[in-house]
């Protein structure tokens, strides 16, 4: 593929810039005649990866740009609440009691007969009780009641929804429905962040209830910690690997691939059986007279960097092996010849020239680490666990797919600018991944 | 073996050293060899022939499995590498490549402690040397391989070594710059006068740049001379064949009498100098003539029939191939002269040569073919 | 390779790297990823675990799954049942889909993903493409659904038959209708086991045992969200039981909750699926822990573990039938008239004999018999039972839909931090 698709650069290389254009024989510059002799290539080329390309665009690009958008959507409360939303326009709460006019509560009771009806009034109820705690029931209340109140005047409906619930004469819930009353909110990100936006603007959270941003700096924590840990524990069997006789090196390389042959979860359920108190390790170490109570080996973050580091390890090892397999063993000889000791050749010849790998390796698994979901999830606890684990039980078990979305846009982007920096630090032309 | 000082003295002294990897089989036997100070010694051979782990051996990168290595009188067997003070070129240069020009050539005084401007006058000096100056901050990628060519020994020679290792380090380089480097090569020898071991395949190489050459065969040296007599004097049919080009014809030696044997070729009786062929009869021998000691015509030696196969014109000469006395390999260089009168193919001629110039030596039963790699 | 191909090569393996994340976000109606798969896989480990100890039961059942294609011949009607796997879904093929597939041809396929169908409904009617026709879900599970218009109203008059004594189906039913679109199947408790040989002489006779560490070392297990756990703890701490959810709904009472769970949170294990507190029981690495009364049951029942269980301050909670809104006429037909048979008096009776969770109707407990297997009498082991029944926790499922999010934020801040 890279060789079939030809820079169209290449084309202008060989034109001295005195002389413009070199011509072709027929008259035609030689750029253009030269596009034209590969472009039958390139679409060849492109044939030959479009099915990758399409595959990309609806399993990968669709879903992300999904999720970009739910991260903001907030289209429920405007579909739902059209009269209200407009109504509301320009009414600024005094004070906790004060109510908006009640032309509002008409508009209101009308938006709500008529998704009752539809049976969307739960729906935007929940939305709402994403910012402010209870009033989905209120909502669910008004499913039932809204067709018995009386909207013959706007002071009959305010009156009569007042009468179904005390908070309806409150000035906070008129405000949440404020706050959230465009098609697209920040709302989910200031909640990513723990954050609160209401009608004041972006409101921290109490400290009891900030999460998110602790899990984020855990997760990254974490991930570097078990890249760090991969890197050390790699480096040598990598240059094991690469400095082997090559039947010995293809054994060393199955077993450092042996892993890959057994599923993800029965590798961390394994480490469950080690780890765990009544476990191989506790068992033995008790049995040994080593310990007198058990260690508490899993269900925290040592349980989840031991069982991430070992399943990790080979993403760090194959790509460092690759790389230290590329490095002739004549450098670390030269450096040798040249006077420097075995530290000193090794420090400054061919740790130098196996950077990349440790790069790629790095990025690899970091990146790999900082999305994992199974395994903090099984040998985690509650201590060891990951913001993936936070946005699954978003989107399984409390419904927020869009606090879900955006953190995991934020994922996204942490990664992008970790890619970007390392880009600008490392160059990602000085990775090498085989 | 032949003409190799056993033991003795020499600044570099192989003394009965074997090598072998697998416990089985041996790729250096019993190695005899001692380098003079000053002396540019090749060792050429076939690969295979052990001549690079002889100096990987005595680079320290691979140790003996009998015998010693010493190095101006001091046995290096257990030297570090790094503590012997010998400089090496490698066969694709092990320029580092994450250091430019100038931290490569720097690197071996760093590591010696050498305070930084006397570094810096000394990689200055170098690069003068091999004539890279203004190249010190270019990547080892950047240059082209005879520039690459010209930093490695650079950096070999830096740190002032008494000895200097080359392994190969032309195999890289197209014929053109290759020839080019031997002169420079030899020059900075000349100047410096460092000892040199050097390690190549290439006879025309060693013929050029060597005062010695040991060639390599079957873990063994064939011969240790210097080009002149290692091209006129083979002592046995692998050098003669492996150096140069050569005519051969197999016999039975008939007798030896006052320093002519009497060599039975397919029915005629050819003389030659007995080399290597025993001195009673009935031993077979190959004969060894170098194509340019043989001439058309009926005056001398030995005068053979001859039928014309093919005929080369080559410029200066021509390269003529003839069937002699059953080997239709046989080739004759005539001179591009005026008077020649050119045979045509299929004519029968006459060839002679003299006795002294036809080697009667042992009957190699596999002769490499010339310039192997 | 260029270096542009080479960076865009490099951005797209790493966007792939991200996958199983954005993926589950993106509302692609595919959540099927890593994301499901945890809990999806451990409920299959517990669910072989179940049939490989039901031996004989499993092959009768293959008997009966030939005849079943034989006579299915006769209907080509297939429905997708979505359930918990396990013994749970063994009751319910045994009471409801075989003796319903003999009868009309009908057949089924199982899907045990109940416990991802909140999420897994919703991305099926994003992508607008429902393939489920119905779903076992707890009750919180339900009301969740119907506020959010996934599933379906029931008519209790027409879709539901009437009790076997008489009663209509909303009386039969009565309390336990506790959301418009769900058809209660069946009560169970959420209760607390203990290890007998871990608690010396002295078993624990009521909840608060669980934080109670000095008479009861050892870790306790209790489930990863709040629900159950904070009303424990209020209850524990000496709040009246008729005040906890009051109490609960201030942030001062969740705070004190909190403060109390914090006093065991050194020794606590947080599960997920049923089947993890009797295998950590069985395991002997927790002395006590809470998970389903019909777990529980079969640990001690069938398999004879030395374990034993509390019926004191169990919370009391429902599953049951939703049918996903949007459903095709014909497919809708079939579900309706499969769900009438299915939680008719007698059927619900029938599932007591394979599970010791309580008909949800008035009318089938005096129909509930014994064990299928064991032939012990199931009416005590029903959380139903009058004596079980005599402290017990009702699951306020309007409470837990409006604070959920709050308490559940809490909860988790309190449990990373």
């Amino acid at each position: 593929m890279t060789d079939t698709v030809t820079s169209p650069d290449a084309g202008n290389a060989g034109a001295p810039p005195e002389d413009g254009p070199i011509l072709a024989a027929d008259g035609t510059p030689l750029a253009r005649s030269l596009n034209r002799s590969v472009r039958r290539q390139k679409i060849r080329a492109l044939a030959l990866i479009a099915p990758l390309l399409v595959f990309v665009l609806i399993s990968f690009i669709v879903p992300i740009v999904g999720m970009l958008l739910r991260s903001v959507d907030n289209s429920v409360v405007p579909e739902t609440l059209p009269r209200t939303v407009v109504a509301l326009e320009g009414w600024t709460a005094s004070g906790p009691d004060d109510t908006p006019p009640p032309e509002v509560y008409e508009a209101f009771v009308l938006d709500i007969q008529k998704a009752a009806d539809e049976r969307r009034h739960t729906v935007v109820g929940g939305r709402l009780n994403y910012q402010t705690a209870g009033v989905a029931s209120k909502f669910r209340q008004l499913g039932r009641a809204a067709e018995d109140i009386d909207t013959s005047s706007p002071e009959a409906a305010k009156a009569g929804l007042i009468d179904v619930d005390a908070t309806w004469g409150q000035a906070s819930i008129w405000q949440t429905i404020q706050t959230y009353d465009g098609e697209y909110t920040t709302g989910y990100y200031a909640n990513a962040v723990d954050r609160n936006l209401d009608v004041d603007g972006v409101q921290a959270r109490p400290d009891d209830e900030a999460i998110y941003l602790m899990l984020f700096w855990r997760t990254i924590r974490l991930s570097l910690i078990i890249t760090v840990i991969c890197a050390l524990l790699g480096y040598p069997i990598a240059w094991l690997l690469s400095n082997s006789r090559e039947r010995n090196a293809n054994l060393l390389l199955i077993l450092v691939l042996l892993p890959f042959w057994t599923s993800l979860l029965v590798r961390t359920s394994a480490w469950k059986v080690l780890l765990q108190e009544q476990g191989v390790i506790n068992e033995s170490l008790t049995s040994m007279g080593l310990i007198g109570s058990p260690l508490p080996l899993m269900y925290n973050q040592f349980g989840t960097i031991v069982a991430m580091t070992h399943i990790l390890l080979p993403f760090m090892i194959l790509p460092m092996y690759s790389v230290m397999k590329t490095i002739p063993p004549s450098y670390v000889r030269a450096a040798k010849s040249l006077g420097a000791t075995d530290f000193t050749a090794f420090r400054r010849v061919y740790f130098p020239q196996s950077v990349p790998g440790i790069g790629a390796g790095g990025v690899l698994v970091f990146i790999l680490a900082i999305g994992y979901y199974i395994t903090p999830e099984i040998v985690g606890g509650t201590t060891g666990i990951f913001i993936s684990n936070r946005i699954a039980y978003n989107i399984q078990s409390t419904l927020n797919w869009g606090l879900a979305a955006a953190l995991g846009a934020m994922l996204l982007v942490a990664v992008l600018v970790l890619y970007w920096v390392y880009d600008r630090v490392v160059g990602i032309d000085n990775v090498k991944l085989g | 073996m032949n003409g190799s000082t056993r033991g003795g003295d020499g600044y570099v002294v192989f003394d009965d050293v074997q090598k072998s990897y697998d416990g089985e089989t041996l790729v250096v036997k019993r190695l005899n060899l001692a380098i003079e100070r000053g002396e540019f010694v090749t060792m050429l051979g076939p690969s295979g022939s052990g001549k690079t782990t002889c100096l990987m051996m005595l680079a320290g990168f691979e140790t003996p499995t009998h015998g010693s290595i010493r190095l101006d009188g001091r046995p290096i067997d257990n030297i570090a590498p790094h503590k012997r003070g010998i400089g090496m070129v490698f066969q694709n240069y092990a320029l580092f490549p994450h250091m430019s020009v100038a931290e490569n050539l720097a690197f071996p005084l760093e590591v010696r402690g050498i305070d930084k401007t006397d570094r810096q006058s000394r990689v200055q000096r170098a690069l003068d040397m091999v004539r890279m100056s203004g190249f010190e901050n270019r990547r080892p990628a950047q240059l082209s391989g005879g520039q690459q060519q010209r930093i490695a020994v650079a950096r070999a020679l830096v740190f002032d070594p008494e000895l200097v290792l080359m392994d190969e380090p032309l195999g890289a380089l197209d014929k053109q710059l290759r020839e080019e480097m031997q002169y420079e090569i030899k020059h900075i020898h000349e100047e410096l006068g460092v000892t040199v071991v050097y390690v190549t395949h290439d006879q025309s190489e060693a013929l050029t740049m060597s005062d010695r050459i040991a060639v390599f065969n079957d873990g063994q040296i064939q011969q240790l001379a210097d080009p002149s007599t290692l091209y006129e004097r083979p002592d046995n049919s692998f050098v003669a064949q492996f150096i140069g080009e050569n005519n051969r014809l197999v016999g039975t030696v008939d007798r030896v009498d006052a320093d002519v044997a009497y060599v039975d070729v397919n029915g005629t009786v050819v003389t030659a100098l007995p080399v290597n062929c025993g001195d009673g009869g009935g031993n077979q021998t190959q004969l060894s003539i170098r194509p340019e000691r043989i001439s058309l015509g009926d005056a001398g030696d030995n005068v053979v029939d001859a039928e014309v196969k093919e005929l080369i014109y080559l410029g200066d000469h021509i390269r003529c191939r003839l069937d002699v006395l059953g080997n239709d390999e046989f080739i004759v260089k005539m001179p591009n002269a005026a008077s020649a009168n050119a045979p045509t193919i299929g004519a029968t001629t006459k060839v002679t040569w003299s006795t002294e110039d036809c080697r009667a030596l042992d009957p190699a039963a596999i002769a490499a073919p010339k310039g192997t790699t | 390779m260029t270096t542009k191909l080479k960076r865009l090569l490099g951005l797209m393996a790493l966007l792939f790297a991200l996958g199983a994340t954005a993926a589950a976000c993106g509302g692609s109606g595919d959540t099927e990823t890593d994301d499901a798969g945890a809990e999806e896989t451990s409920d299959d480990a517990a669910a072989e675990e179940e049939a490989a100890e039901e031996d004989g039961a499993m092959e009768e059942e293959d008997g009966d799954d030939e005849a079943m294609e034989d006579e299915g011949g006769d209907s080509d009607i297939e429905l997708t049942l979505v359930s918990w796997g396990g013994a749970y879904q063994t009751s319910q093929q045994k009471a409801y889909t075989e003796p319903y597939t003999a009868d009309t041809g009908v057949s089924f396929i199982w899907d045990e993903s109940s416990a991802d169908a909140v999420a897994k409904i919703r991305a099926q009617s994003e992508a607008g493409n429902i393939t489920w026709d119905l779903v076992d879900v707890v009750g919180a599970d339900a009301i969740r659904l119907c506020d959010e218009g996934l599933v379906m109203e029931i008519d209790f008059d027409t879709m539901v038959a009437p009790g076997d004594d008489g009663s209509s189906a909303v009386e039969d039913f009565g309390e336990n209708l506790v959301s418009d679109c769900f058809i209660p199947q069946i009560v169970y408790s959420t209760t607390v086991g203990y290890r007998t040989d871990l608690v010396g002489d002295t078993p624990p006779t009521d909840i608060c045992a669980l934080f109670d560490t000095e008479t009861y070392p050892g870790k306790r297990a209790l489930e990863s969200r709040p629900l159950n756990n904070m009303e424990w703890a209020l209850l524990c701490d000496g709040v009246a039981k008729d005040d906890i959810y009051d109490v609960l709904a201030t942030p001062e009472g969740q705070d004190q909750a909190l403060a109390k769970l914090d006093t065991i949170k050194d020794d606590l294990i947080f599960w997920d699926a049923g089947a993890d507190t009797p295998q950590l029981l069985a395991d002997g690495e927790i002395v006590i822990g809470s998970t389903y009364n019909g777990r529980l049951f079969s640990a001690i029942e069938e398999q004879g573990q030395p374990i034993g269980m509390l019926w004191d301050a169990q919370m009391y909670d429902y599953d049951g039938w939703v049918i996903p809104a949007g459903l095709p006429e014909d497919r809708l037909q079939a579900v309706l008239d499969f769900v009438y048979y299915a939680t008719d008096t007698q059927r619900l009776a029938d599932q007591a004999a394979y599970i010791s969770y309580g008909p949800a109707r008035a009318s089938s407990a005096p129909l509930v018999g014994q064990h299928a297997e064991l032939g012990i009498d199931m009416a005590q082991h029903m959380p139903t039972d009058p004596a079980n029944a005599e402290n017990i926790f009702v699951t306020q499922y309007d409470f837990w839909a409006d604070y959920r999010d709050d308490i559940d934020t809490k909860y988790q801040a309190w449990l990373a931090g």
